[in-house]
């Protein structure tokens, strides 16, 4: 193997650069990013970086000294993938002998005044320094969306001075996410002075006079000076539609992130791999799954043995909000139970495991990170509990 | 030499945290190595002695940061710095460490005498 180019220069192709190299690769490594940046660390982008507290060299996600032989392309984007050659939009055309897709996602933009001025989208660290300079401005917020950035940059917001609204379709923010004990990050944003519209559904979002007007389906219209869409991500695979490459909810990949082409892998959000415990393909979009992936794909590229068993750990994600410290493993969506183990909702500082059949399966901590992790090293790997098989397929 | 436990006190798979300016974390891993390092992320305050211990690494209980407990050295992003390495020796079943004299890599805000990953 001669030449390997990993299309996108995010964590997850950063990880895959680094676990090829790790796995003695030491041909020529090329990574194409569509951002002008080298790889940088995105969680921070709704919560510290966003406040202003940390700045763009806090983020980067190569180590001090780290030299990793890579001929990198930056501000370079991906147009398509034709007879073996990645086809790049500065003109040029690479063969390959090892091609890894991880091309992340797209911020979900189908509002009607996406575009406007005034309103932003959160996917890159040029974005967040966007709505940095807007937040700092003051005045009124919007922000759409019940997910963890939506919760995330309405907190950063409120403690930026700002007057916040937030909008969620479901009941409580973060309720998909985090089930039944979402309320506590209701109570949260109630504590903390962030107005949350539940049941909000948006129909667009107009200017009026210098600043905007968010319109509801229900005719109610909330003055805004700038709107944040937190409406969710597509996987940015649109470059591959149409050359062969099996898609669907991403890039469709084995156990082992090979794709549908041979010499081709696909890691981290963009990705879906055939998880054979749930009996289907599962897109991830969560930091540790990428890093989770990357030594397994870096293997199966350079055709090694049965890959390691870390991608097979229950899912992990964290956040900060209003100062409290949210995380979340496992699969809350099997649970049939849901218990506070530790702490109280009330007192926002649990522990609450989900179980099926008596099984743990997910757990939720705010503020407890200690008997978190001690619960969340428990977790029943989803193969362990039989009756689970295809029970979400 | 600080004496941290009886060595029957720390089974395999298990940390312990050594308070003071800079907190240590004593591991002993599933392989029988006892091994030291500094129980403070280098990326953000939390103590590595609450994170997940795999072979001779372990995982940042908040941000998945990876550090090998030989060298210290970062093996996983976030965190950019290594941690400090102290020495461990076995005195009749007791655990002792040595600390190292190089200057710990603090992550920001925090600096010795200041650390507050303790729950």
């Amino acid at each position: 193997m001669n030449r390997v180019i990993v299309v996108g220069a995010s964590l997850a192709g950063l990880a895959t650069a680094r676990s090829l190299r790790a796995q003695g690769y030491d041909g020529e490594l090329v990574v194409v990013g569509e951002e002008p940046h080298r790889p940088y660390d995105r969680p921070p982008l709704s919560k510290e970086f966003l406040a202003g507290t940390t700045d763009i060299a806090d983020l980067t996600l190569e180590a001090d000294g780290e030299h990793l032989g890579i001929d990198w392309r930056l501000g370079t984007r991906a147009d398509r993938l034709e007879n073996g050659r990645v086809h790049l939009d500065d003109g040029s055309t690479w063969t390959y002998d090892g091609l890894v897709i991880a091309t992340g996602t797209r911020p979900r933009t189908d509002v009607v005044g996406a575009r406007l001025d005034g309103v932003h989208l959160l996917r890159t660290v040029d974005d967040a320094l966007a709505l940095r300079e807007g937040l700092r401005r003051g005045g009124r917020v919007v922000v759409v969306g019940g997910g963890y950035i939506g919760s995330e940059v309405a907190s950063t917001a409120r403690a930026m001075g700002c007057e916040v609204t937030l909008l969620v379709s479901g009941t409580t923010p973060l309720h998909h996410a985090l089930g039944p004990h979402a309320v506590a990050v209701s109570d949260l944003h109630h504590r903390h002075g962030v107005e949350v519209v539940t049941r909000a559904r948006v129909t667009g979002i107009r200017p009026s006079g210098g600043s905007l007007v968010v319109h509801l389906a229900d005719d109610r219209q909330l003055p805004a000076d700038r709107v944040v869409l937190g409406t969710g991500a597509v996987p940015a695979i649109a470059w591959l539609d149409g050359y062969g490459i099996e898609l669907g909810d991403g890039v469709l990949c084995d156990p082992t992130g090979g794709t549908s082409l041979p010499g081709v892998v696909a890691v981290g959000d963009c990705s879906a791999w055939f998880d054979p415990a749930l009996g289907r393909h599962h897109r991830k979009e969560h930091w540790t799954s990428a890093i989770d992936q990357a030594p397994v794909a870096a293997r199966t590229l350079l055709g090694g043995e049965a890959p390691a068993t870390a991608a097979r750990r229950a899912p992990y994600l964290w956040s900060d909000i209003h100062g409290s410290r949210i995380q979340m493993a496992g699969h809350a969506e099997l649970a049939d139970t849901c218990e506070v183990e530790t702490g109280s909702v009330a007192d926002g500082s649990f522990v609450a495991v989900y179980r099926r059949g008596g099984h743990p399966v997910a757990v939720l901590g705010v503020n407890q990170p200690k008997h978190f992790m001690s619960v969340r090293r428990r977790l029943v790997s989803i193969p362990a509990v039989p009756s689970l098989q295809g029970a979400t397929a | 030499m600080i004496p941290v436990c009886p060595l029957s006190a720390l089974p395999r798979g298990e940390a312990v945290r050594v308070e003071g300016d800079v907190p240590i974390a004593v591991f002993h891993t599933e392989d029988g190595e006892v091994l030291a390092i500094d129980d403070t992320c280098t990326h953000q305050d939390a103590s590595l002695a609450d994170g997940w211990l795999e072979g001779c690494e372990v995982e940042c209980p908040l941000h998945a940061s990876r550090f090998n407990l030989h060298t210290g050295a970062v093996d996983a992003p976030p965190a950019k710095r290594p941690v400090r390495t102290h020495q461990v020796h076995i005195q009749d079943a007791t655990v002792y460490v040595t600390l190292s004299e190089d200057e710990p890599n603090l992550p920001p805000g925090v600096s010795a005498g200041s650390v507050g990953a303790a729950p």
